[in-house]
């Protein structure tokens, strides 16, 4: 650093983190050294789950549908058994069942969690902030057209809108219609296109050739 | 039924109506699709009754679980969009009964 800072003023410190935990903070840092104190998990098998969960991103589930895209007959696999296909590319899914929901020149899909914030977590990472806010919980199944319109999707009214509450044990992924201008693209370069938002249906794939 | 599992009534393409009800407690039917008729998209198997599991208890038998499929306009009839477009929820068995003709 070129500017000299003399320490010889009080500084105000700043936690980094609110100085009062919430009750459900709390109760997940009570939950939790319980577990560890009782021998049934380790601190370091907690940090590893952060971890993995923190290490996931949408190219899990991009990869599902680059594949998707060069492959007529794993796509029909992927949209029969949503589960069987993410196998099929070395992901594990866990304890949930896999819808893939297959957008169309005249069918487009979105998915919500109006109850809560169900989301593909293993296949997409953590869920965007306003995936879990009210306002697009509760919009999103009244007018999914007007909140398509504020993410920059204008759909004509000869494409039918499909919402989708993931509402109990399903959880679901979007496949996006392959952009043209993508004849002869490998599957990595394919997989980039898919984005997260993409696979949520607040968008489209991404346009390798904008206009 | 078995102590496990309970046997479906439902076929896809079959029409249903959710139940109107307001049990207390922990409940997976969202509260504006509770009334409204829809068409059975699909039966996704059965799992444990999340209003049980809830309070700690085994959740079995297993209820079936279906994807209902709802017409836009007969949730919301000021809905703004086209006639066609649809709203798919989870509804388990215990929520659902057997409807005339619905025009999803």
């Amino acid at each position: 650093m070129t500017d000299h800072h003399d320490h010889d003023h009080p500084h105000a410190t700043l936690p980094d983190a609110a100085d009062k935990l919430t009750y459900y903070q709390t109760m997940e840092v009570a939950v939790r050294e319980l577990l560890i104190e009782k021998g049934i998990l380790t601190a370091d098998e907690v940090r590893r789950q952060v971890e993995d969960m923190d290490g996931r991103n949408a190219g899990l589930g991009g990869k599902m549908v680059a594949r998707a895209w060069l492959d007529k007959e794993y796509k029909q696999r992927m949209l029969g058994d949503g589960n069987a296909a993410a196998e099929e590319v070395g992901l594990d899914h866990g304890a949930y069942k896999l819808i893939v929901v297959e957008n169309t020149p005249d069918v487009h899909n979105v998915i919500v969690c109006k109850l809560c914030s169900c989301y593909p977590r293993w296949l997409l990472g953590l869920p965007p902030d306003w995936y879990k806010s009210r306002n697009y919980r509760s919009r999103v199944v009244r007018e999914p057209r007007s909140v398509l319109r504020e993410f920059g999707l204008e759909l004509p009214d000869q494409v039918t809108v499909r919402v989708h509450d993931s509402n109990a044990d399903m959880r679901y992924l979007v496949l996006p219609l392959r952009p043209g201008g993508t004849e002869g693209w490998s599957e990595e370069q394919l997989a980039n296109l898919a984005t997260r938002d993409s696979m949520i249906g607040v968008a489209l794939a991404d346009d390798p050739n904008p206009k | 039924m078995t102590d496990e599992e309970l046997k479906p009534h439902f076929t896809p393409g079959q029409h249903v109506r959710v139940r109107w009800a307001t049990p207390p407690g922990h409940v997976r039917t969202p509260w504006y699709i509770r009334g409204h008729r829809g068409v059975v998209e699909r039966l996704c198997g059965a799992y444990p009754n999340p209003e049980e599991l809830a309070y700690a208890r085994s959740g079995k038998p297993r209820q079936p679980l279906y994807r209902v499929r709802f017409a836009q306009r007969e949730v919301w009839p000021d809905y703004a969009g086209t006639p066609a477009d649809t709203v798919d929820l989870e509804i388990y068995q215990h929520w659902l009964e057997p409807a005339e003709d619905s025009n999803p």
